[in-house]
């Protein structure tokens, strides 16, 4: 069985390499790369897969969950510039693949437990692009 | 596994109508859809490209690239036309949503090489969306190819 709950967090950010140039980064990246920068209302939907426990009948307590997105994704990332104030995207282009694979990895430890598995993560940057991230065995 | 949907919006009018079938036949099967005249809805195509993330630039695909894919093949031919005259790949062909997916798919996936050249990735999902309560989704490992699905003949005109 799978559960999936939403969360939205609102960041800026800049797609671009700095050994390149504007021409070069705007081919690569397209508005994405405007020099100063500019925002997007995420929507993260996190899918679990696992079965409702027999006492309880939840697979996982939502508060729970609602807990860890909270402490791992919105709360870091919320209202910040997502180059400047959020590692790794000091380093690595916070293109949606990249937020959506660090989304991954920071839920990933915490979400997988005996009786839950972290199954997919789908990250809208607006309603006409999402990625997913699907665990591999799915 | 990573995948980025691409969501595109074009409006169209079709008519769906077998010859196969006498006129209260295709009233029973089609409906409001067999109306003479033809009808048209706003539809929505999701595309997913599914492959590996190229670590340098951390961009599974570059959107313009993909928009200027689906936009040469797929929205220039059917955005604001009738699909049953105005379509080539419609000729023969009744414009059932099942169909329109998956004619997308099969252009999609003839040009992909040439559009996306160097990214790894494959089309793996087209999605058509025609009303809010119909959707119809192929999933290109497991549709059948275009040409086989039209030899295969499901209400396909003489």
């Amino acid at each position: 069985m799978f559960v999936t709950r939403k969360v939205e967090f609102s960041a800026s950010h800049i797609c671009r390499l700095p050994d390149l140039s504007d021409a070069e980064n705007a081919t690569l990246f397209g508005p994405e790369s405007s020099p100063h920068g500019h925002g997007h209302n995420y929507v993260l939907e996190v899918t679990l897969e696992g079965e409702p426990d027999p006492v309880t009948g939840m697979v996982m307590d939502l508060k729970k969950l609602k807990d860890v997105l909270e402490e791992q994704v919105v709360g870091p990332m919320d209202h910040r510039f997502l180059n400047l104030e959020v590692k790794p995207f000091d380093r690595i282009v916070p293109t949606t693949e990249n937020i959506a694979r660090n989304i991954w990895d920071r839920l990933a430890p915490l979400l997988n437990t005996p009786a839950t598995s972290l199954a997919r993560v789908r990250l809208f940057e607006t309603p006409d692009l999402y990625v997913d991230v699907t665990r591999e065995a799915l | 596994m990573l995948s980025l949907t691409r969501r595109y919006h074009f409006s169209a009018s079709h008519r769906l109508h077998s010859p196969l079938l006498s006129a209260s036949e295709n009233a029973a099967v089609f409906g409001k859809c067999n109306n003479p005249h033809g009808h048209g809805h706003n539809y929505v195509l999701s595309v997913t490209a599914a492959g590996e993330v190229d670590e340098r630039t951390g961009l599974l695909v570059r959107i313009k690239d993909l928009d200027r894919l689906v936009d040469e093949k797929v929205l220039h031919l059917f955005a604001h036309h009738d699909i049953n005259r105005d379509v080539p790949e419609f000729s023969g062909l009744i414009p059932t949503t099942e169909n329109i997916a998956l004619i997308i798919a099969g252009l999609l996936q003839q040009s992909w090489g040439g559009y996306l050249d160097g990214a790894k990735v494959h089309l793996e999902r087209v999605h058509v969306q025609e009303t809010e309560r119909n959707g119809f989704e192929v999933v290109i490992s497991a549709a059948p190819v275009i040409n086989e699905f039209r030899r295969e003949g499901v209400l396909v005109h003489a």
